[in-house]
């Protein structure tokens, strides 16, 4: 996704761990961060995807001026839209799934950097799945620099967009 | 602590179970934290209703994230040059998941050794959830 301005901040990476749920002291604490070989804390390996924090218009959040496809007196709050674009960074309520995502580290980033995430254009194929019907993939390539300009993690994701539900 | 080039062979793997009995609170968790509030992940009611699932289900970069840690408990902090994966099949409240990282090809570059590794997380009935790979740069 593009962001302007992606800063890492210690609590948020010490969130983002917990969540995965990796208790590795290098991503909360940081007297022992400073004794290792980063010599500080860095950012757990699928760190880069929670930039989706700072893009003001992300679509899978609740914003308080639009409607919501979740719950909450209705089973959506709207009927989803199919066309939203699936950009890698997880499904969409109209069928998107993440089919793929690659990382590559140029460096691995610590609180204070401040990075920014620029798109490039990426391929679309069609699949016919045996459990989902037609499959539309979509490809982003998504590069994070930090202050200096530096590329410092180059991401590709591929969403996928089915015709069905995913049979179980 | 980083791998040795001379402590590894082709063929040698590395385990962890990642989780047992995945909670519905730590897809939640991951949702806050990563800013992706998809509610196929988290709300029931949409899931089964509209999305048509049954029920909600785990973000695949979960998966991701918790085999990352797999990952750098084995090669260590800082030492990951490429992580990469595809999910294979969906992943659930209740799960039980292991990860396991199998030694593909150990690699000169210029004055730096890398491994390259295989990377697989199966569930509790051998599905494959999430199939990838990563490289990391170890100690000569």
């Amino acid at each position: 996704m593009a962001v302007d301005k992606f800063p890492i901040e210690a609590s948020h990476i010490m969130m983002f761990a917990r969540s995965v749920g990796d208790s590795n002291p290098i991503y909360y604490d940081a007297d022992y961060a400073e004794k290792t070989e980063p010599g500080a804390i860095i950012a757990p390996p699928t760190f880069a995807q929670s930039s989706a924090q700072f893009d003001p218009d992300y679509f899978l959040r609740p914003h308080p001026d639009k409607d919501w496809f979740g719950s909450g007196k209705n089973p959506s709050g709207l009927k989803p839209k199919k066309e939203e674009e699936s950009s890698g960074g997880g499904g969409g309520g109209g069928g998107g799934l993440h089919a793929e995502q690659h990382f590559e580290y140029h460096r691995h980033i610590s609180p204070g950097d401040v990075l920014t995430a620029t798109n490039l254009p990426g391929k679309t194929w069609e699949k016919e799945g045996k459990r989902s019907g037609k499959l539309i993939f979509n490809e982003t390539v998504t590069e994070y620099r930090d202050q200096n300009g530096e590329l410092v993690i180059t991401a590709r994701g591929v969403g996928v967009r089915t015709e069905r539900p995913v049979d179980q | 602590m980083a791998l040795k080039a001379s402590d590894l062979k082709v063929g040698d793997t590395y385990s962890e179970r990642l989780v047992e009995d995945l909670k519905r609170t730590q897809i939640v968790m991951y949702a806050g934290a990563s800013g992706d509030y998809n509610p196929v992940h988290t709300d029931e009611l949409f899931t089964k209703k509209v999305a048509g699932y049954p029920s909600v289900f785990a973000h695949g970069m979960l998966t991701m994230g918790m085999t990352g840690g797999m990952l750098t408990n084995y090669v260590g902090d800082g030492r990951l040059t490429k992580y990469g994966v595809r999910f294979t099949n969906q992943v659930w409240p209740g799960d039980d998941l292991d990860s396991t990282a199998t030694v593909k090809e150990l690699r000169q570059e210029g004055d730096d050794m890398f491994v390259d590794l295989d990377v697989v997380t199966t569930n509790q009935d051998g599905a494959v959830v999430l199939s990838g790979y990563a490289s990391a740069r170890i100690d000569g």
